[in-house]
């Protein structure tokens, strides 16, 4: 691969951009169910799992850590969803909720743990800030393994995802089941979570299941397109960022991972065919230039009456 | 005034508030855009002090009060080009965030900020920090600023009521009636800023999207008149500032963070057993006999 | 003088052009109903006059004057649909709500406006419902609420955006029976109307709008079978009285 590169960190950046290509494409889909922030809520919403996960342990585990992780987002998405069902509180309201309450009781849990069981302070940076660039061999194989599987779901079920996201009565009415395409949409959306906070962190966990997406709107206006896109802008991002952050020495993968993604995205909202302001205002220009020549057909005509 | 007084004392003023702010801002569907804002204003404090030079409480405000006008005005932007509301929120901040980040890691300026303290804030730090005040004496700095803080937020809402009640109920009907929508929006979004400014040395940047977010929410919980839920929200802010406090104490672990979990104890309380909307009366509510 | 006036409106709405060199002038005291097929531009006419919607060219003139200066004499009742029905506000509180244009920056409502408030809650014969929190009314109910706020506007001209659309019979005749007092009081209304049926008992001038106008004036001059062909683009073959 890339020669200066060390084979670990041909490693990271092989992993960030299968995760990028992953959460581009899983960020398509949470677009169009609109909820483009619920990512937000669960990252943060999965932090006390992975601190109980750790003190029933007592030693850093990364599957039984992303099972917590698991366990405690599903666990917040499903109260984000009954408070939302059963009450007048709105979506986002029970989203901001859940994820400062969960993330509260996480960092309640992470301190008794830290005072109590000598437990290392980084596991906390670790999550925000992510750490890319100090995961083992076999963290990177499982990570992979795990956006792997989710690429496979989105391909397979292709169909049934468009579907479901733009007529979901109509699906029903054709017999696919809602309900479990609800369920795989939030277990897919958990598992790239999980596994995308590992390397990039809480925050900009977020920033790479929206930005690459909704870049990608600008595009196109075929739902096939847009998640190729997606992932091809997930995947750049991810590679970009990596290996711009080798360039200095201690600089974190993530938040240059997030603005390769934000240099895309500007790109795209300026040149985009389908939605890009240069089209846009081409466009208008168009527009008003038709209607000052039929203005002066109509003048030429009614000059000739 | 002892040093569990003021941390208290502070933290009321946190829950007040945000508890008063936070009615207006989940009515509006706003609540992810204080999410937002409270990552964004660590960008603001970096450029503040890469600017200034300083680690000053005064310059960070409003480092962090321009960040928060400028997260809003992105936001609206990108909105009005088409993205989505929650995207638009989406990209803004994150990117904002990564931003300030890698200002800080890498050192440009050297920049000695804390970020887990931005974000993270420690109230039993607050009361070492005094500042001198002519007729008061020594006051934590923090808890000066609050006050100030709670004073313009109580003063914006009294001014505005009427206005933001409208525009937050049928944003249509009150431009047609010439009440200019865009101005209460921004002006709205300020005193966010300003709140979570201040708050944000009390309790960090997450603990103030609890107590901005849950408290005004349990509220809603109990009442229809949005008087009376502007009153219920300031004082769960403050209830759970208290209970925050002591489970922290007795547990031995952070205090923001217990006050921001409270809030959420408060708010399922108020969901389960409000006897206006709480689940447990909806369910009750058919084997009632009716009175009239 | 012309109440309304409107000189070659266009404008677009996403990618469309949705209303094409509109122009008509309106006399006071017409009860005008502006009809036409489904993405004619009706709701966008008027928030494009309102300027609650950008415009590509043309002038609109209200009362001679501009909109801004002639803002407290015109009043919005929009399509009941954007409104946030959890708010902790009830029926009374909606109405007042009709006069914050008026009351102006830090002052409050009187006691004159609560009482002006319950007569228009009266009219609308939602009295007894005034402090009933506005998610309990049913949808005829709340059109009323919305109908009484309009009226303590005492606006000159009023322009309404499908206020019978999904309300129970006896909510249309009360809401019917206020635009025709309004008429008589010599105040003027434009209504985006759905239901072709009742246009020619309902309005005594109609608006025939399909982007552009078809047609503007009197009903029984305009309303006629082939305008409302010409609008509904010969989709439409049946009207009352024929067969076939």
């Amino acid at each position: 691969m890339i020669a200066f590169l060390s084979i670990n960190a041909q490693w990271v950046l092989f992993s960030t951009m299968i995760l990028g290509m992953a959460s581009g494409m899983i960020g398509t889909l949470a677009y169009w169910k609109r909820q483009s922030l619920m990512s937000d809520a669960l990252s943060h919403a999965a932090l006390p799992g992975v601190v109980i996960a750790f003190a029933i342990l007592g030693v850093k585990n990364l599957s039984l850590m992303i099972g917590g992780a698991v366990i405690s987002a599903l666990l917040g998405a499903l109260l984000i969803q009954w408070i939302r069902s059963s009450s007048r509180v709105k979506e986002d309201t029970a989203m901001g909720m859940i994820l400062s309450v969960f993330f509260g009781l996480g960092i309640m849990l992470l301190t008794i743990v830290n005072r109590t069981a000598g437990g290392n302070q980084s596991g906390l940076d670790a999550f925000i800030f992510g750490q890319a660039a100090s995961m083992i061999r076999t963290d990177l194989y499982m990570m992979l393994f795990l956006a792997f599987l989710v690429i496979l779901v989105v391909f397979i079920g292709f169909k049934e995802w468009k579907l479901y996201l733009f007529d979901p009565e109509f699906a029903k009415g054709l017999g696919l089941s809602t309900r479990w395409m609800d369920n795989l949409y939030l277990g897919v959306l958990v598992l790239v979570i999980v596994i995308g906070i590992q390397a990039v962190g809480v925050i900009l966990m977020s920033a790479l299941l929206i930005i690459p997406a909704v870049s990608a709107r600008y595009w196109t206006h075929s739902f096939k397109w847009m998640i190729m896109l997606s992932a091809f802008f997930g995947g750049a991002s991810g590679m970009f960022g990596t290996l711009i952050s080798t360039l200095g020495k201690g600089w974190p993968t993530g938040p240059f991972i997030v603005v390769s993604s934000s240099a895309l995205f500007i790109i795209s909202l300026l040149f985009g065919a389908q939605k890009g302001l240069l089209i846009k205002a081409v466009q208008f220009q168009m527009q008003k230039k038709e209607l000052t020549q039929s203005w002066s057909a109509n003048a030429v005509l009614k000059e000739g009456e | 005034m002892g040093y569990t007084a003021w941390i208290l004392l502070t933290a009321s003023l946190v829950g007040l508030s945000c508890g008063l702010i936070g009615v207006f801002l989940i009515l509006r569907k706003m609540a992810m855009m204080a999410d937002a804002i409270s990552h964004t204003v660590l960008l603001g404090i970096v450029m503040a002090f890469l600017v200034t030079r300083e680690l000053s409480g005064g310059h960070m405000l409003i480092g962090a009060i321009m960040a928060g006008l400028l997260t809003a005005l992105l936001v609206q932007w990108f909105h009005s080009l088409g993205v989505q509301q929650d995207a638009s929120i989406g990209v803004v901040f994150t990117t904002l965030f990564a931003v300030g980040v890698i200002l800080i890691s890498t050192k440009v300026g050297n920049a000695h900020l804390d970020v887990k303290h931005a974000l993270m804030g420690e109230i039993t730090f607050v009361p070492w920090n005094l500042v001198s005040l002519p007729w008061i004496g020594e006051i934590p700095e923090a808890t000066f600023i609050l006050s100030l803080v709670l004073a313009i937020v109580l003063l914006s809402i009294l001014i505005f009521y009427k206005e933001w009640k409208i525009t937050s109920f049928d944003p249509a009907l009150a431009a047609s009636l010439g009440i200019p929508v865009v101005l209460m929006h921004y002006l709205f979004m300020s005193l966010v800023s300003i709140t979570t400014v201040a708050a944000f040395d009390a309790v960090g940047a997450i603990m103030v999207v609890a107590m901005l977010i849950t408290p005004a929410a349990a509220a809603y919980m109990w009442t229809d008149r949005l008087s009376v839920m502007l009153l219920l929200s300031g004082t769960f802010g403050v209830f759970s500032a208290f209970v925050g406090y002591y489970v922290a104490v007795w547990l031995d672990t952070s205090i923001s963070a217990s006050m921001a979990f409270a809030t959420g104890l408060v708010f399922m309380i108020s969901f389960l057993c409000s006897p206006k909307h709480g689940l447990l009366a909806k369910y009750i509510r058919p084997f009632m006999v009716p009175s009239e | 003088m012309d109440v309304l006036k409107v000189d070659n409106l266009t404008a677009s709405y996403r990618k469309n052009k949705v209303l094409a060199d509109v122009s008509f002038r309106v006399q006071p005291g017409s009860l005008t109903g502006i009809v036409g097929p489904n993405g004619a531009g009706k709701s966008t006419l008027l928030k494009v006059m309102l300027d609650l919607h950008p415009r590509l060219s043309g002038t609109v003139s209200f009362f001679g004057s501009t909109l801004k200066k002639m803002k407290r004499r015109v009043g919005y009742v929009p399509q009941r649909g954007s409104v946030d029905w959890d708010f902790p506000t009830n029926a009374l509180d909606v109405v007042m709500m009709g006069f914050y244009g008026k009351i102006g920056w830090l002052k409050w409502p009187t006691r004159i406006h609560r009482e002006k408030a319950m007569d228009a809650l009266s009219k609308m014969g939602m009295a007894e419902y005034a402090d009933r929190q506005i998610s309990q009314l049913s949808g005829g109910q709340q059109q009323r609420v919305f109908l009484a706020r309009a009226l303590v506007q005492e606006a000159d001209l009023y322009f309404m955006d499908e206020p019978l659309a999904g309300v129970d019979a006896a909510t249309e005749r009360s809401i019917m029976t206020i635009l025709k007092e309004l008429k008589l009081m010599g105040k003027t209304v434009m209504v985006v109307h759905h239901d072709l049926q009742t246009v020619e008992d309902y309005f005594d001038h109609v608006l025939l709008l399909n982007r552009t106008v078809i047609g503007y004036g009197k009903t029984e001059e305009v309303f006629t079978k082939e305008n409302v062909a010409r609008a509904y683009g010969g989709a439409l073959r049946w009207m009352r009285g024929e067969t076939s």
